[in-house]
């Protein structure tokens, strides 16, 4: 009785490994059908011109970047943190009753708020400020969503049995941390019920309607602030907490240097909140900042890349794993793309470079093979090592897993490449003069030459998007199978043919 | 140090705060000291404007098209002069946007007029052959919030203290004062003149016949503020 191992509680780990792939459907879904629109804009109406309103590309982009930002990866991070934070704490959350219902109240919060979100943007209410498009009411919402979260973490360290925090658990508190900031001082509102007018009328027009605290530059510098950090504390930090836990236990290598986690890990944190004068270059905000957001983009190569090679070394005299498990492959190429994407950032980020890629569609490529490779990779693979210890089973079908990483792979590749030369060749003939010094093209040329690359995008897309449903299926058979696993699992994860 | 801070995580959470929230400080908060003053010929929206300006944010028009002239020729020759910081004065929030599936609008109002507005907006691949941009017949049918477009005026003059009913100079030296009404009836009449002055350009029958009915639909508040982009 006293040698019994630990049984972990993954109740709440499960509801959240739910929305990460309903959320995911959904949001790459609308990904699919809005890239098409740009494509073949006769898809506005596809659904009707009564309802043009509210599947045209203006109305759904919103709901594309919050479902798959707040809702599919923000659902990744909670199912890791429910399981994982057990497990390297040394401790079950049915050991604590109080963590318990904190834990189901946060997951029930969260769907209500989801609904929420779905419901107000589908309508037109949105405040415009990108990721943070939630209106007042929603926002307090989401506050309490994380403070719940919050509760759930430090509760659960408060009551750990190993003493010493594993490198996840930092990133999982600089996710709590930093999210927490920069969500409050960039919605700072004032709602327009408060306002009286010069003869006494009070509560007058929408009741949930706000007008930001800051205004022109300092408001974009603030939304600024938090876009390129939301970046940081939702696609990168808490990513990078999955990878350290889950690719040393799946391939059963220790982590490779842990001087170079503790670099990395404060390295980020000093350096990554001062980049966000990147997305603001030549625009009207301070030089200086512009100059230090440029800076800091460079440096930021170091604490980045810095994880990325700590992971790919974890993998030294072990490289027959990759090719032998798919699910070794997701990570590596996850942190593969991550060394890419924060390469290729910095890039963007220097101001020459900056004047041809910015407002272009190259931008647009750049997230998305950071979010597609390392996030979506990352996330899945987590998944895909959590289910079988979850559901007892075996994992389904390796085959299928397999078919999947190189179908969304060849997705990845199609999407960054298209929105490369779509981006690029914009940016050239936005410029361009001709010999008399005049504009060498009309806008409208420069939309014409994107048709092919937009095409092509979806295609992309869509290549993701299958292999993001054969994921879910695989999940499903594994869940539904006959339970074969009796005992904890170490390392590799057994999967069927 | 670090091997202690990983045994302590309060003081570990501290840590990290304060490494994060630095950089914040260094570079935001001295900006709000000088927080952009307007230049000269930069106004306060009226109520009709602003409800325009609702219309924009709520069909995220801001997604494809900027609003930030960067100062490059290119762009200087194609959308007009670069943006300066005091022309944002009156604007919560920004709009600049971060793609240009569009092109910019900053100072749109200076080459657009309210009929081409108009007829774009029903149809815009039939004014600009290839265009990508969706058709927004609806904008013709929904009635304008008003009311909301005015307690957000309310609330700029309240609690930020645009000058509104107060003259502000303008680019000829001389001065314009912005009315803001001070009751929603008031307001509601302000905007029905501007409309009437708008809807003088347009041919759109059941618009016309609206306006004269007193109700406003949702074009023409969002012609009134792409006009005053200038």
């Amino acid at each position: 009785m006293e040698n019994r191992p630990l049984e972990y509680d993954y109740t709440v780990a499960k509801m959240f490994m739910f929305t990460t792939i309903v959320l995911g459907i959904v949001g790459m879904s609308i990904g699919v059908f809005i890239a098409f629109e740009l494509a073949f804009p006769g898809l506005n109406t596809i659904f009707g011109k009564t309802i043009a309103e509210y599947t045209a590309f203006g109305r759904l982009r919103p709901l594309h970047t919050d479902s798959v930002a707040f809702g599919f990866t923000l659902s990744g991070i909670w199912a890791t943190w429910y399981y994982v934070g057990q497990r390297v704490l040394k401790v079950s959350m049915a050991e604590s009753k109080f963590l318990m219902f904190i834990g189901k109240l946060h997951f029930w919060l969260y769907i209500i708020g989801v609904a929420a979100v779905v419901v107000s943007l589908f309508m037109g209410i949105t405040t415009s400020k990108e990721y943070a498009e939630f209106e007042w009411p929603i926002d307090i919402a989401i506050v309490v969503v994380w403070v719940l979260w919050g509760v759930s973490v430090f509760g659960l360290i408060g009551i750990r049995r190993e003493k010493s925090l594993y490198i996840s658990i930092w990133y999982y508190i600089a996710t709590f941390l930093g999210v927490g900031m920069l969500y409050l001082f960039n919605n700072m509102e004032v709602p327009t019920i408060l306002a009286t007018s010069p003869i006494g009328e009070t509560d007058i027009g929408a009741w949930y309607h706000s007008v930001s605290m800051y205004a022109g530059t300092n408001d974009a510098l603030v939304q600024w602030w938090y876009g390129h950090n939301a970046v940081a504390f939702v696609f990168t930090v808490p990513i990078v907490a999955m990878i350290y836990y889950f690719l040393p236990k799946e391939s059963g290598q220790a982590i490779y240097s842990y001087k170079l986690s503790l670099l990395s890990f404060w390295g980020l944190m000093f350096v990554y909140l001062w980049a966000g004068g990147h997305h603001l270059l030549y625009s009207t905000v301070p030089d200086w900042v512009q100059t230090m957001g440029s800076i800091f983009s460079v440096i930021l190569i170091l604490p980045s890349w810095g994880s990325a090679i700590n992971m790919l070394l974890t993998m030294k005299g072990e490289w027959q794993q990759v090719a032998a498990s798919p699910l070794i492959k997701f990570m590596i190429l996850a942190s593969t793309f991550y060394m890419f994407s924060t390469l290729e950032g910095p890039i963007q980020a220097i101001k020459s470079v900056n004047a041809i890629a910015h407002f272009t569609n190259w931008i647009v490529g750049h997230v998305h093979d950071g979010t597609l490779g390392w996030v979506g990779f990352m996330i899945i693979a987590a998944l895909y090592h959590m289910a079988p210890r979850v559901f007892k089973r075996e994992l389904y079908s390796k085959g299928l897993m397999a078919a999947q990483f190189w179908i969304q792979t060849l997705g990845i590749v199609l999407y960054f490449t298209s929105m490369w030369i779509a981006g690029i060749t914009q940016g050239m003939m936005w410029r361009a003069h001709d010999e008399f010094g005049n504009l060498a093209y009309s806008f409208m040329d420069t939309v014409n030459v994107l048709h092919p690359y937009y095409a092509l995008r979806g295609v992309g897309g869509i290549l993701y998007l299958t292999g993001f449903l054969m994921f879910a299926y695989n999940i499903y058979k594994t869940m539904s199978a006959r339970p074969v696993e009796e005992s904890e699992l170490q390392n590799a994860s057994p999967m069927g043919a | 140090m670090f091997h202690w801070l990983e045994k302590h995580p309060f003081f570990f959470a501290v840590g990290v705060f304060v490494v994060i929230a630095y950089a914040g400080l260094i570079e935001i908060v001295p900006n709000f000291a000088q927080a952009s003053r307007p230049v000269i010929g930069t106004k306060p929206y009226t109520t009709l404007q602003l409800a325009g300006r609702d219309v924009y944010i709520k069909n995220s028009c801001n997604s494809c098209h900027s609003q930030l002239i960067r100062p490059f020729k290119a762009e200087t020759d194609r959308y007009g002069h670069y943006s300066l910081s005091g022309e944002y004065a009156y604007d919560r929030p920004f709009l600049w946007g971060s793609e240009r599936t569009g092109p910019d609008l900053h100072r749109v109002g200076n080459y657009r007029t309210t009929q081409w507005h108009e007829n774009h907006m029903m149809d815009p691949a039939k004014i600009v052959e290839g265009s990508i941009m969706p058709a927004y017949p609806w904008l013709f049918k929904n009635k304008v919030d008003l009311d909301t477009a005015y307690a957000e005026q309310l609330t700029d003059w309240e609690f930020f203290g645009v000058p509104y009913n107060k003259p502000v100079p303008t680019k000829d030296g001389g001065t314009i004062t912005v009315k803001m009404g001070k009751s929603v009836a008031e307001s509601h009449a302000l905007a029905l003149a501007e409309a009437k002055k708008v809807v003088a350009n347009m041919h759109n029958q059941d618009v016309k016949d609206a306006v004269a009915r007193g109700e406003i639909p949702e074009i023409v508040a969002l012609i009134a503020y792409l006009n005053s982009l200038k």
